[in-house]
């Protein structure tokens, strides 16, 4: 789960981590008030979406007066900003967090990640601040510097200094920037995050550590005990395809196709969109049903699948294990008679009882097609998806 | 022989008197696997499904002899049950829960380290089906049936995308010496590598087949295994040629966030180490099948 600049700032800010004073807005009125409430001369009004890349999209900018407070609120407020990040569509612009200016002598990269190959957390740390992380393993890759930190005692002040004096911190503020990286740990840890980056973190003219952007990901096996995360979740920030069916307890993500899918198994649903992409056609969505492919689950699933006007062709594909193919394929039936689903079905059923399960849905009298196996199934969707006028 | 399981395995069963461990186990038991005993804390001395229900994995051990568990406990505390079973020297265990906080398997694995390699317990999984040696003995929750016995070794992350293996290799006429799911989390307790390394050692089986997925560094692991380290035949397949990347594709693992992640990527490095590469996931069977007919003429 991702959450917004602020929201990172603040939680970020109770571990010690330092960040410019700022506030929300919803409105280009509350953007001057908060101006004011902060004080100053310069202020940065930043448009508050689950993506970077703001600053080159016009998502950030510097304001010296509350007429261009004003108008930078009112450019950004209620329209979607596109940045390399968040795909041609765009994510909408909210809420805005006002900030004061901050005077930058010098910027750094910092984050942590969970590295997989090491099954620690790691600690990445860059003097090229500003650029994001993938450009500076290109440009300059000898500049990263990584800290693994031991699960068992934690991450140690001695590997904080070592970032720090390795990026060439001046001594006198190597231990602000110690307590900033060390809080940054602790809220990873204490949060169940999956990442936290700030970039850029950087050194002020006044002699200041400051966090001047804040991102923060979270772990969704971790939120059942970390009530106080899963509040901070902005569902205009997804794609409202995924928020209906995560809702709805199933696996979705959306895509640009129009095959909608319906597979029992992430990896078996991962092959299906492999498959139909190998046989020519375009995936509109994954979609895992979970175990136990219920009738339930499975009208569930066709109605997320058919919240896309995309969809021209549905494909079911469902390895029956404990569940039997016959109960799967009744549910199927079910579905499509209640749901009035016009568009063409095919629907793949493999495991226990397969052939009782062909049957029922051979025999269903509705526009279904069954498929023998994987290929046939994916080669039918895709041929049924050609045929197909795309939905009013 | 197999690896890690057999007829004679003794198997506990942890999370024993729940809805979920009761079904399996019973389906286990009905397999013929030999489940000698479950944990439920609180519930020690009394008996569930005809055998001995223990309070901890220490005193089911002491009592029943068990070498190797299986884990149904709930997420919240399904980390703790495999610190339980690693600390009572069950020397095997698969973890079938999905939804375990990854920074709950950074502790596992950190605990796990506490154990000289020799007495360490090895981990597969979580999120995942189990491990069967078809005809002799299932830890898991597949259907038995589609699995025929035979001397491919298979190992994949994705349970369905597994019994679709089992079912084209058996439609081939090729049955399995064991099947084992590493699951589908970022941090899991094998590797491929691991259990490639367990395939090659053991007499019974002749060709691995890996399923691997978009996410992580294990695939690239295994590709410089198999090369440095194999004489057997291995054949791959990697799901995700079509997520996009960024997304998380239904697996906690399956995401690709770095280069090599992705699953092009990951089929340049292990065709570039020499792994035979099925193209599609329909020719998962016949690829191994044409692994299996070279390795017979070479003969």
């Amino acid at each position: 789960m991702d959450i917004h600049e602020y929201q990172a700032k603040e939680l970020l800010s109770k571990f010690g981590v330092p960040i410019p004073r700022g506030g929300l807005a919803y409105s280009p009125e509350q953007a001057t008030y908060r101006a004011n409430e902060i004080g100053g001369n310069a202020w940065v009004v930043k448009a508050q979406i689950h993506a970077g890349a703001r600053g080159k999209a016009g998502g950030v900018k510097i304001c010296r007066s509350d007429e261009e407070i004003w108008s930078a609120a009112d450019g950004m407020l209620g329209k979607k900003l596109v940045t390399i990040q968040t795909g041609p569509q765009g994510k909408l612009v909210s809420r805005l967090y006002v900030e004061e200016a901050t005077n930058i002598d010098k910027e750094f990269y910092l984050s942590l990640t969970m590295d997989r190959g090491k099954e620690r957390i790691a600690v990445v740390a860059s003097a090229a601040g500003g650029m994001d992380i993938e450009e500076i393993s290109a440009k300059d890759p000898d500049s990263i510097m990584t800290v693994i930190v031991d699960p068992a005692v934690g991450m140690q002040g001695f590997q904080a200094r070592e970032i720090a004096f390795g990026l060439g911190i001046e001594p006198e503020l190597v231990n602000k920037f110690e307590r900033t990286i060390l809080g940054c740990y602790r809220a990873f840890r204490d949060l169940d995050a999956t990442m936290v980056e700030i970039n850029p973190l950087v050194i002020t003219k006044e002699g200041g550590v400051v966090a001047l952007d804040a991102k923060m990901s979270f772990d969704d096996n971790a939120l059942f005990r970390r009530p106080q995360i899963s509040e901070l979740r902005d569902k205009s920030q997804e794609d409202s395809r995924e928020t209906y069916a995560s809702d709805r307890g199933l696996s979705y993500v959306g895509l640009e196709g129009d095959i909608g899918c319906i597979v029992n198994g992430a990896g078996l649903a991962m092959a299906t969109l492999d498959m139909i992409k190998v046989s020519g056609g375009q995936p509109a969505n994954f979609l895992d049903i979970g175990g136990g492919a219920s009738p339930e689950r499975v009208q569930k699933s066709f109605r997320a699948v058919l919240r896309d006007d995309n969809v021209k062709a549905i494909l079911v594909n469902v390895f029956a294990g404990i569940n039997r193919c016959d109960w799967v394929a009744k549910g199927v039936v079910l579905a499509i008679q209640e749901l009035e689903v016009k568009r063409p079905v095919i629907v793949r059923l493999a495991g226990t009882n397969v052939e009782e399960g062909r049957k029922i849905i051979a025999e269903s009298g509705l526009n279904l097609e069954t498929a023998e196996n994987l290929r046939d199934a994916a080669e039918k969707a895709v041929a049924a998806a050609k045929q197909t006028p795309a939905a009013a | 022989m197999a690896i890690f399981i057999n007829e004679n395995t003794k198997i506990l069963i942890q999370g024993f008197t729940g809805r979920i461990g009761t079904f399996h186990a019973q389906e286990m038991i009905d397999y013929g696997t030999n489940v000698v005993g479950g944990v439920t804390p609180g519930k020690g001395g009394t008996e569930h499904l005809g055998r001995p229900v223990f309070n901890t994995v220490k005193g089911a051990v002491a009592e029943t002899g068990a070498e190797v568990s299986i884990v149904f406990v709930p997420p919240p505390f399904a980390a703790d049950a495999i610190m339980e079973a690693a600390d009572a020297g069950i020397k095997y265990c698969t973890c079938i829960t999905d939804g375990i906080p990854a920074q709950d398997m950074i502790r596992v694995k950190r605990y796990m380290r506490r154990y000289k390699k020799e007495n360490r317990m090895r981990l597969a999984g979580p999120n995942c089906a189990g491990t069967i040696s078809p005809g002799r003995a299932m830890l898991g929750i597949m259907p038995g049936h589609i699995y025929d016995q035979g001397r491919i070794g298979v190992i994949g992350r994705s349970g369905t995308l597994g019994y679709e293996a089992a079912e084209q290799l058996k439609e081939l006429g090729l049955g399995i010496s064991t099947s084992v799911g590493i699951g589908g989390d970022p941090i899991n307790g094998s590797s491929f590598r691991d259990i490639l390394e367990e395939f090659e050692n053991d007499p019974e089986t002749d060709v691995v087949l890996m399923i691997g997925e978009i996410g992580g560094p294990q695939e690239a692991e295994a590709a410089e295994y198999a090369r440095d380290h194999m004489k057997k035949p291995v054949v791959a397949y990697i799901a995700g040629l079509s997520a996009p990347k960024g997304r998380r594709m239904g697996h906690a693992g399956a995401i690709v966030t770095s280069y090599g992640e992705a699953a092009a990527e990951k089929v340049e490095i292990l065709r570039a180490a020499g792994v035979t590469i099925a193209p599609t996931p329909a020719d998962m069977g016949s690829t191994v099948a044409e692994v299996v007919s070279k390795l017979k003429s070479a003969a």
